[in-house]
């Protein structure tokens, strides 16, 4: 197959590069360049848009001995990602902006691409196995690796988008062993360190960067009551279940620490209450998709396992899709939910679909 | 092998140039020390110099060995700049300062980013001289421009993406009015325009080595011995103490040698593409002046596809061609060249510049031909890199 490796210049894409030409695959590597101001060399390599990360993934791609390029989808990025982010933070909700990477840039407008010129599919260095079923279906199920798995922000791919995807990390038992193959290849990035925070946020300060954005103002922080118990200096910077950061001048009658229960971008408000109040019951969104074939009857409750961050555990739940929602009811309340958040749903290691959270059903009433 | 049509980025070292700039590798001594051996190197580089001098017409005390056309660039900005501005104009009856630059749109980066840095960081005021559709300079406007107070004027000879070439006569007859001293970027234009230095009233000309044949990493600025630059580099005073540093005899001396050996007239291949791109497809548009061209310059947009696209298309089918863009990173951006003709962004995404040089050859021009078709029909699949996705695939 014409594979195209997408490299961003960390140790994983360039492992799972070399392994798709070890595959067999005639291979060219891509390099997305997502801002059109990719930093100086002293912003280092904390995401996928330096200057630095273009050079690692061409020095990989030399070792590997593929031709490398660099394609632009700043444009696209800056909207379907940068832009959605401050829309959705700006509207109370807590996004996941590298699940809409994946949604909108690498395996829609990179994969779009690629196909046109000519490619069969889009390798990249995501830890997540692709599985076909007895009858030819392809299933998206978590990798090998569960400490580094990755099915979750994959979680939005579709049937069609994992026709052309590819995975080849996906087997592997641990980072370690990508790193250790990564140096016996003599990939400069063998050792260089992982990229956690949002890429297009390079010191890491997402409230800085959002403040200067969408503006703050200062506000009421009220009770589940309603009455005022402090003031904060701008809503977006407050997320559902967050403690920190509060300051609230009257204390609970039982001294009890207080969260963030929802956050009002309209009324510039922040709701607080006790960590129970976090128990949430139910989760439903209308923005749903399926990884591969759907179940049977969808609309009838089925049993699977549903995981709302990238790295929190799965939850045993039922699921369903009512009135146009997929609807989602956990055994045990989940904690901290916030709208905006994605909710994957899994069936085993197997990930059966997700939705975009955009309602929660307390576990506990109000002034109970 | 592949087709490489690439020849305005660098293009190959001549093999007389190769053969005596291994053989200079071997000489021993430095060309400012007093002994035998020393006089020696500093009697090949200075025959380098001559040679250089000649194919410009120029005296050899005029030519200054730089690291390449972006440091001559540089210099002759930057040293014209500072050396006018610390000596305000005596027309009228007061004295004047000099810190207007004119400069066309459309520049190489060179000169734009050295422009733009004067403008930050040293008090210059940068006027930009509109291009009319075909990439010329608008002399009416130039002629507005100038006054006493302009430090100086610096244009492209030719323009290294669409080769359109300049009316430099024009533009020199123009800034001598107000005595305003005047900088040529000749990089793309050497060997494939003549050139008479003395003859033509220019301050300083850049030009650099690899793009006729001889090495990477040697250029030259051509400063009239009337001009006068401060220099960006300081120390032991080589070269009239405008670029000191050790002088790099066996480049210079391969410089030379690729200077004696002028172009053979490249018409007839460039237009073999032109005509050929035209036919193959008829809806990509050439720019830059049709007539007013080096003749080595094939340049088009094809409208509907990104240009990284039909690059990376005839890459991986083993032609070597150009976006003609600057980039970062290899991050491609819409030619600012192609929008100061007028052009939009859509307009200009979709550049392609095909440059041929003295190893191209008839059946080169005809394979890059072969695979434009194909490439052009994939890339228009394709689209824009900023087309909304059709979700889900």
């Amino acid at each position: 197959m014409k594979v195209l490796a997408a490299m961003s210049g960390g140790v994983d894409s360039a492992v799972a590069a070399a392994r798709a030409v070890e595959a067999g695959h005639e291979v060219v590597g891509v390099h997305l360049a997502l801002s059109r101001m990719p930093g100086t060399l002293r912003t280092g390599s904390r995401g996928c848009c330096t200057i630095e990360d273009s050079m690692d993934a061409q020095r990989a791609a030399n070792i590997i001995g593929i031709p490398y390029y660099v394609w632009d989808f700043s444009e696209r990025f800056k909207l379907d990602v940068v832009d959605d982010f401050i829309a959705e933070y700006s509207a109370g909700r807590t996004p996941n902006p590298c699940m809409r990477c994946n949604e909108r840039i690498k395996f829609a407008a990179l994969l779009e691409k690629a196909l046109d010129l000519g490619f069969d599919a889009v390798a990249t260095g995501h830890y997540a196995s692709i599985v076909t079923d007895a009858r030819g279906n392809r299933e998206l199920h978590r990798a090998a690796a569960w400490a580094k798995d990755q099915s979750y922000v994959l979680g939005v791919l579709t049937t069609d988008q994992l026709a052309h995807s590819m995975f080849p990390l996906g087997a592997t038992p641990s980072k370690a062993e990508v790193r250790a193959e990564a140096a016996e290849r003599g990939f400069s990035v063998a050792n260089k360190p992982d990229s956690h925070d949002i890429c297009f946020i390079p010191d890491g300060d997402t409230r800085g960067w959002l403040a200067e954005r969408v503006g703050a103002e200062q506000g009421v922080i009220r009770d589940r009551e309603g009455t005022a118990v402090g003031t904060h200096e701008g809503a977006h910077a407050f997320t559902v279940g967050q403690r920190k950061g509060l300051s609230i001048g009257v204390p609970t009658p039982d001294g009890r620490p207080r969260f963030v229960l929802e956050v009002k971008p309209a009324t510039n408000e922040v709701v607080v209450g006790p960590k129970e109040a976090l128990d949430i019951a139910e989760i439903a969104g209308s923005k749903f998709s399926w990884a591969g074939l759907a179940p049977d009857d969808p609309t009838a409750p089925f049993e699977c396992e549903v995981q709302i961050r990238a790295h929190s555990d799965p939850v045993p739940a039922t699921a369903m899709l009512r009135s146009g929602e997929l609807v989602i009811t956990p055994y045990e309340p989940l904690n901290g939910v916030a709208p905006g958040q994605t909710a994957v749903v899994y069936v085993g290691t197997r990930v059966l679909g997700q939705c975009t959270i955009d309602r929660t059903v307390s576990a506990v009433p109000v002034s109970a | 092998m592949p087709v490489y049509l690439d020849h305005a980025a660098t293009t190959p070292m001549l093999p007389e140039a190769i053969d005596a700039y291994v053989s200079a590798l071997g000489i021993v001594g430095n060309p400012s020390s007093i002994h035998s051996q020393g006089q020696n190197a500093k009697r090949m580089l200075e025959e380098a110099r001559e040679h250089v001098a000649a194919s410009l017409g120029a005296e050899p005390i005029e030519v200054v060995f730089t690291s390449g056309g972006t440091e001559a660039v540089n210099l002759a900005v930057k040293g014209l700049y500072w050396a006018r501005a610390a000596d305000p104009g005596r027309n009228g009856s007061e004295r004047a300062p000099r810190s207007r630059i004119l400069v066309p749109r459309g520049e190489h980066h060179a000169t734009v980013d050295t422009v733009e840095w004067l403008e930050r960081h040293h008090g210059a005021v940068i006027e930009w001289i509109p291009l009319d559709a075909l990439g010329r300079i608008s002399l009416p406007a130039l002629e507005a421009a100038l006054g006493p107070d302009v430090a100086l004027v610096t244009l492209l000879w030719a323009n290294n993406e669409v080769g359109t070439i300049q009316p430099v006569t024009d533009v020199v007859r123009l800034a001598a009015r107000h005595e305003v001293p005047v900088h040529v970027d000749a990089v793309s234009a050497y060997g494939h325009v003549p050139i008479d230095f003395a003859s033509s009233g220019i301050a300083a000309l850049s030009v650099s080595a690899h793009k006729i044949g001889g090495p990477l990493g040697i250029g030259a600025l051509v400063l009239a011995r009337s001009a006068t630059v401060e220099p960006l580099i300081h120390g032991g005073g080589q070269q009239r103490q405008v670029r000191s540093g050790t002088q790099d005899a066996p480049a210079a001396i391969a410089f030379g040698v690729a200077a004696q050996h002028p172009s053979p007239s490249l018409t007839m291949l460039r237009d073999r593409i032109i005509t050929g791109v035209r036919k193959a497809v008829p809806s990509a548009v050439l720019r830059g002046d049709p007539v007013d061209r080096v003749d080595n310059n094939a340049h088009f947009t094809f409208p509907g596809c990104e240009g990284d696209s039909l690059l990376f298309l005839l890459d991986v089918a083993g032609v070597s061609v150009s976006t003609g863009s600057a980039c970062q990173a290899g991050i491609p951006e819409a030619s600012h060249v192609l929008l100061a003709m007028g052009l939009s962004e859509a307009e200009a995404r979709g550049a392609l510049r095909i440059t041929v040089g003295h190893t191209t050859t008839d059946s080169d021009a005809d394979a890059f031909l072969a695979a434009l078709p194909t490439a052009v029909a994939l890339a228009q699949r394709a689209g824009y890199s900023d087309r909304e996705v059709t979700a889900g695939a």
